[in-house]
């Protein structure tokens, strides 16, 4: 089972805060096939969120064939987001570390870190759509 | 879809100040809705008319399809917790629970009785003597016992502790899950609303700013910054709701159904309590001339 979290400030809706963290637990493997979702009144009554939030939430996820609702039992995962892709994560952290010590090493701060990956990341995206 | 409160050119007068004027609105069923305003923008009074603790000096107000207070079968249909949760100070929590099942005929006992023990009150417990947040959720749980269709709470959290407000807002959430209530709450804080509401209403001056779903309002209002510029020269579809300039900066919030493509604006997104804020202040002349915009349409989806 997992737990949400809200983040006030991060200025994404509250559901959609949901929907990611439940594909970013699919896409880590820490939610995999057959595990169960908290309940909508649990999430309700631990973040004190509207409960038509959380319906949403769901209700899109389950759209995208990730997770189901089984009537009276409850909402459950049916399909995992790790992929074949999963196996690369590991290299490609590797890589990553190593680019990181290299922009340290070229004395990028972290916040110059972040800017700079955010702006390739979003370039990167332009190209391909 | 089913309103539970529709009002239509609603006025209330205390001599010869309006307290509430020309206030058009529907409140759908099934939602959360948020009544925010400054203080004194009348929302006390639209409250107080919803329940029937007021006449209308204009206009008409129906909640959940009758007259408010026009009977005991109206009565039991509302809920309602006035600003700060009064209870008698001399009954215990039993007698409370007692009184609630005297006067209604929807009375859920072990609603009541669950929700004390699970506060970990001692039913014996004089009212007085409770801590501000134990006495907001009594109020609460004699609002949610009489199993309303339609709970109003005026300022309900807004004496309490951020823990307690946090407490009493997720067992407002969790009776909202469980059974099928509408609540309509007002505050003049706008982030205990924003995790709670779904539909959201803007009272200043004792007009209705703007209304809607919260979804479709935070996707449809912007906030463009750049060069300063005349706001005379915005596109026909972005409604003006408030600007500021510098010397050399404009910075406008405009609520549109469309793309902003003009390059010389800089995009962002308006968090629900800038949005608010946005509505709160008083409108430039600016605003006034593009008369849309103190009155956007109003809208709802779903």
């Amino acid at each position: 089972m997992i737990e949400f979290t809200l983040d006030g400030r991060s200025g994404v809706s509250p559901y959609l805060q949901v929907v990611q963290q439940v594909r970013q637990a699919l896409r880590l493997g820490l939610l995999t096939k057959g595990d169960q979702l908290p309940t909508v009144k649990d999430v309700v009554s631990r973040l004190a969120i509207n409960p038509n939030t959380v319906l949403k939430a769901y209700r899109e996820l389950e759209r995208d064939g990730l997770i189901a609702a089984r009537p009276g039992i409850g909402t459950f995962v049916t399909r995992t987001l790790t992929d074949d892709s999963f196996a690369a994560h590991a290299p490609l952290r590797k890589d990553l570390d190593r680019w990181l010590t290299k922009a340290r090493r070229a004395g990028l701060d972290d916040e110059s870190i972040e800017a700079l990956f955010m702006s390739t990341f979003r370039s990167a995206q332009e190209g391909v759509a | 879809m089913t309103a539970v409160l529709e009002a239509r050119g609603l006025g209330k007068r205390y001599r010869r100040r309006w307290a509430l004027q020309d206030c058009t609105l529907e409140i759908p069923a099934g939602h959360v809705t948020g009544l925010v305003g400054p203080n004194g923008a009348g929302k006390t009074t639209l409250l107080s008319l919803a329940v029937g603790l007021l006449a209308p000096t204009a206009g008409t107000i129906e909640v959940c399809g009758g007259v408010p207070a026009g009977g005991a079968e109206q009565l039991a249909k509302v809920g309602f917790v006035a600003q700060d949760t009064p209870t008698y100070a001399n009954l215990s929590i039993e007698d409370h629970l007692r009184l609630g099942a005297h006067l209604n005929p929807r009375w859920d006992r072990s609603i009541a009785q669950t929700r004390i023990e699970r506060l970990g009150l001692d039913p014996t417990q004089r009212a007085g003597k409770l801590s501000g947040g134990q006495r907001a959720q009594l109020a609460l749980t004699l609002g949610l016992a009489k199993r309303p269709e339609l709970l109003i709470l005026d300022e309900p959290v807004a004496s309490l502790d951020p823990l307690a407000r946090r407490e009493f807002l997720q067992v407002l959430m969790e009776a909202v899950a469980e059974h099928d209530v509408s609540v309509l709450l007002s505050s003049h804080v706008v982030s205990d609303l924003e995790r709670v509401c779904d539909h959201l209403v803007v009272l200043v001056d004792s007009e209705v700013r703007v209304e809607g779903e919260v979804e479709s309002l935070l996707a449809t209002h912007h906030r463009l910054t750049g060069p300063r510029r005349e706001t005379d020269s915005l596109p026909a579809d972005q409604h003006l709701v408030s600007a500021s300039h510098t010397d050399r900066q404009s910075t406008l919030v405009v609520r549109t159904e469309a793309p902003i493509l003009d390059p010389a604006w800089t995009v962002t997104r308006l968090g629900l309590e800038d949005l608010v804020l946005a509505y709160m202040e008083v409108p430039s002349a600016d605003t006034r001339r593009n008369g849309d915009a103190r009155k956007p349409a109003l809208e709802v989806l779903r």
